[in-house]
C-alpha cells in the first residue's frame, strides 16, 4: 500500500520501532558480544532481544554497529 | 567529555542482564591481555602500547569508512582525528576494563570504543561551524503527494494526524530533539553536544516522543504499519 519509499523512510524515522527496545548505553554494552554471535552465524536477536530495534531506531548505534561488524567479520574472514 | 560518557541512559531494558554474565572460561588471548594490563612495570607498558596500537588501527578503520563522506578534510586531519579517538578510546578502556566480562573477545570489546569515539569526532566535524536546525526546515517529505487518489486520502490522514500531534502533544523539549534528529537528520551527538546532553537523555527523549505519536495515531485508529 506504502507506494513512497521516502514516506515510508520518513515515517520510520519519526515513529521509530514498534516493539521494545533498549537505550544507547545498553546497546554498547551488549554490542560486541551481538557481532560476535553474527558473525559465528548464531541467532544474535534472540540472545540480545531489544538490541536490532534500537539499531533500527537510533542511526548512530547503528552506524557503529556496521563500523564493528565489519572490522570483526573482515578479521574473520581472514 | 569522552564520546563513551556521552551513552548515558537506557530506555527500556527488554532483555536479562544475565545476557552480559561473564563466560566461564575466558579465551586465551582476552585472558592474556587482562594479566598485562593488570601487571605492573614494563609488561603493563608493553601492554598499553599494543592496546593503543589496536586502538588506532581501528579508529583508523572508521575514519577510513566515513572518509568519502568527508572530502573536505585532508588526509593529516583525518589521521589526527583517528589518534586523538584511539587516545580517547584508551582511556576509556583502561578505566572500565573491570566491565570487561568475557562475553565476547578482548579485542571485540576493545574495537568498540575505539570506533564510538572515531565516529563521535567525525560527526561532530562534519557539522563544525554549521546551524543545528531545531524547527522543521520542511515538511515535505510528510506530504501525501504523488500517491494514488485511494492511497493519497488514507495516508494524508495519518500524515495530517502526525503533524497536528507534533505540535500540540509533544512537549517544546521532545518537538525539538525529535524535529532536529527524525526530520531534520542532525546526528544525535551533535545535538547532544549543542544542547549540553547526552545520546543517552535524547535518545530517551526521542524515545518518548515517538511513543506519544504511536499513541495518539492508535487513538485515532490510525496504524501505520498497515498502510
Amino acid at each position: 500500500m506504502m507506494e513512497r519509499p521516502d514516506l515510508k523512510q520518513a515515517l520510520g524515522r519519526l515513529l521509530g520501532p514498534a516493539g521494545p527496545e533498549v537505550g544507547c548505553d545498553e546497546c554498547f554494552d551488549r554490542l560486541d558480544r551481538y557481532v560476535e554471535l553474527e558473525v559465528a552465524g548464531r541467532d544474535a536477536d534472540v540472545a540480545l532481544p531489544g538490541l536490532r530495534a534500537h539499531l533500527d531506531g537510533c542511526p548512530a548505534c547503528r552506524e557503529e554497529h556496521e563500523s564493528l561488524l565489519a572490522l570483526v567479520g573482515g578479521e574473520q574472514a581472514l | 567529555m569522552s564520546a563513551l560518557s556521552a551513552t548515558v541512559g537506557f530506555v527500556e531494558s527488554s532483555g536479562p542482564l544475565s545476557t552480559l554474565a561473564p563466560s566461564p572460561v575466558l579465551d586465551p588471548d582476552s585472558r592474556e591481555w587482562l594479566r598485562c594490563l593488570h601487571a605492573e612495570g614494563a609488561t603493563r607498558e608493553d601492554a598499553v602500547a599494543r592496546l593503543h596500537a589496536l586502538l588506532l588501527r581501528a579508529a583508523r578503520f572508521e575514519v577510513a569508512r566515513r572518509r568519502p563522506t568527508l572530502p573536505h578534510l585532508r588526509g593529516d586531519e583525518l589521521d589526527d582525528i583517528a589518534n586523538e579517538a584511539a587516545d580517547d578510546a584508551l582511556m576509556s578502556v583502561l578505566r572500565r576494563l573491570d566491565d570487561f566480562r568475557g562475553a565476547s573477545r578482548f579485542t571485540t570489546w576493545v574495537y568498540k570504543f575505539a570506533l564510538l569515539e572515531a565516529a563521535v569526532k567525525l560527526r561532530k566535524r562534519a557539522w563544525q561551524g554549521r546551524e543545528v536546525p531545531l524547527e522543521p526546515e520542511s515538511w515535505a517529505l510528510l506530504s501525501g503527494g504523488g500517491l494514488g487518489p485511494d492511497a493519497e486520502a488514507e495516508q494524508s490522514e495519518l500524515l495530517s494526524s502526525l503533524q497536528s500531534a507534533i505540535g500540540d502533544v509533544l512537549t517544546p523539549h521532545q518537538r525539538r530533539v525529535l524535529v532536529a534528529l527524525a526530520l531534520n537528520g542532525v546526528p544525535i551527538d551533535v545535538l547532544a553536544d549543542r544542547l549540553g546532553s547526552t545520546r543517552g537523555a535524547l535518545y530517551k527523549t526521542l524515545h518518548d516522543a515517538r511513543r506519544k505519536l504511536r499513541a495518539h495515531l492508535d487513538e485515532h485508529g490510525l496504524s501505520p504499519e498497515e498502510m
